[in-house]
């Protein structure tokens, strides 16, 4: 079981280093232009608690981007799966659906730490240093787990690339606007605030951003993400048989 | 070594296999000759677990395939119709990442890596990128990854279609020296010399169903041993006969154009479902 995740992980990796070059120039230019366009050029015109708008923004773009990022397995995924075929090479050999789908979470979850470094560095370009402590880091992870397992689920139930497209469209793109990223949810109407508080970015976003500043996280939510984390791996564990005709 | 009883695949209401019964020994080269569309791949899909089946039982070398799902996968190595190579990661890689999914130590990976690359010609191409070889050295490689972890059964779908003559006949050549070294094949192909000259035995299917099962020889007698092509009123027709002799002597009548030729398994095939293999 372990050699066969490994496999599977190993694989990812392989490709990841041969795009690293493309792959973290893809990483850097939303974020760029977000700092660029809404941080930079905002200047100190907004302010939340006593932080820049630059400032606000790192720590979401971070919780962004690590779900982005984790989800953009399923983009690998299922073009292993539907323009070359590898994706027929583990389903014919003795792999078992636990040993596949950790592989392919665990390798989301390293495309999302890279796309965390990338802004960090990037942050650190526009002179943005905050606290990057363990919990910070913790978060990350969490919702890189969440998102990858997600990911992973999503890729073995779709039937095409296009349909792939379209749940990106429909979940992670709202998700990445509503999830706190680049406002504060308590500024929201009560029943909007209820609504984004139901996505689990929204609670990496929280948890990310507080850590950040040095602040306690919310509590409930490392909870919530692991709970969801967990429930989408577990989705994924069983979406796998469902990848064969 | 591969034993299949009344399976089926339904996709709605179409029956892609209607009922197949097979039986391939150990060490036998069996070749499963029909048309597009006649449920070859289907058969391999699902021996190989890329398919559910709808009804009926397969075990391959005593392990049942939806059972004993993963102890049946590690009894056999497949080679798709279709290139499923990783072609941004070099040929080594690509054997390495396949031999850890089969759970092959470093050292007995390292070994069968550098024996499989010799045996198909490719030593020279270890660290090449797989976007960088040709169709031919894909398809060698891409047997050579279906060996490396020793399966007992190898299963090849088309392993030549696409491929120019030259390069199909060192494809048939690697196929005879891994049938000596002792592995079962089953192939699948529309190429009717390729089933003449590779088959032990060979089973006509057509429309998901077995209609014959043979070897080339016994097959082909069934018609005789020449015919004569003749184009007519109603198109092409083809008169069988047990003899040379015996077809000169009907030619030797004919004012049309002929052309006199050996029997072959599209003869066989044809016969027997109407149809031709192409």
């Amino acid at each position: 079981m372990m050699q066969a995740c490994y496999a599977v992980f190993l694989r990812e990796i392989l490709i990841l280093k041969r795009r690293l070059k493309r792959q973290i120039a893809g990483m850097a230019v939303s974020p760029l232009l977000y700092m660029i366009a809404f941080g930079y050029a905002m200047g100190d015109a907004v302010r939340f608690d006593g932080h820049t708008y630059l400032e606000f923004l790192v720590p979401g773009l971070v919780a962004m981007a690590s779900m982005t990022q984790s989800f953009g397995i399923a983009t690998d995924i299922n073009v292993a799966r539907f323009y070359w075929f590898i994706f027929e090479e583990f389903q014919a050999a003795p792999v078992s659906n636990a040993a596949y789908v950790t592989g392919e979470v665990l390798a989301g979850m390293t495309r999302g730490l890279l796309a965390v470094g990338v802004i960090l560095a990037i942050g650190l370009g526009f002179g943005v240093v905050l606290d990057y402590g363990p919990l910070f880091w913790l978060a990350i992870l969490l919702n890189s787990f969440v998102f990858a397992s997600l990911a992973v689920g999503l890729a073995m139930l779709v039937k095409s690339h296009a349909d792939q497209s379209l749940l990106t469209n429909f979940v992670i793109t709202p998700m990445a606007f509503l999830g706190g990223t680049f406002f504060p949810v308590q500024r929201l109407p009560e029943w909007a605030g209820t609504l984004v508080r139901l996505l689990p970015l929204t609670h990496a976003s929280a948890a990310i951003r507080a850590t950040a500043f040095g602040k306690s996280p919310p509590a409930p939510a490392y909870g919530v993400l692991l709970a969801t984390g967990a429930v989408f791996f577990w989705l994924a564990l069983h979406a796998v048989n469902q990848a064969r005709d | 070594m591969i034993s299949i009883r009344g399976l089926k695949k339904t996709y709605g209401r179409t029956e892609a296999l209607a009922g197949i019964d097979l039986e391939v020994e150990a060490g036998e080269l069996f070749a499963y000759l029909g048309p597009n569309g006649a449920g070859k791949t289907t058969t391999i899909r699902i021996l190989t677990g890329l398919t559910r089946l709808s009804a009926g039982t397969a075990g391959l070398n005593g392990h049942d395939i939806e059972k004993q799902a993963l102890a049946a996968k590690r009894q056999c190595g497949l080679v798709p119709q279709h290139i499923n190579l990783d072609s941004e990661l070099t040929v080594a890689e690509n054997l390495d990442i396949h031999g850890r999914i089969f759970g092959m130590p470093k050292a007995l990976r390292r070994e069968r890596i550098g024996q499989l690359l010799g045996y198909v010609e490719l030593s020279d191409r270890r660290d090449s990128l797989v976007k960088q070889l040709s169709g031919g050295l894909k398809r060698r490689l891409m047997i050579a990854r279906a060996l490396l972890h020793s399966p007992r059964i190898l299963f090849l779908d088309e392993p030549t279609v696409g491929l120019d003559p030259g390069i199909r006949r060192r494809i048939w050549a690697l196929v005879k020296r891994i049938q000596a070294d002792g592995t079962t094949i089953f192939l699948t192909t529309h190429y009717i010399e390729e089933a003449e000259f590779l088959a032990d035995r060979v089973a006509f299917i057509d429309r998901g169903r077995i209609v014959a099962v043979d070897s080339p020889a016994a097959l082909m007698e069934r018609m005789g041993a020449w015919a004569i092509d003749q184009v007519g009123d109603q198109g092409m027709e083809t008169f069988y006969f047990t003899s040379r002799q015996e077809a000169r002597d009907r030619a030797a009548g004919q004012q049309t154009e002929f052309t006199l030729r050996r029997v072959n398994l599209e003869d066989a095939f044809l016969a027997l479902t109407g149809k031709r293999v192409k």
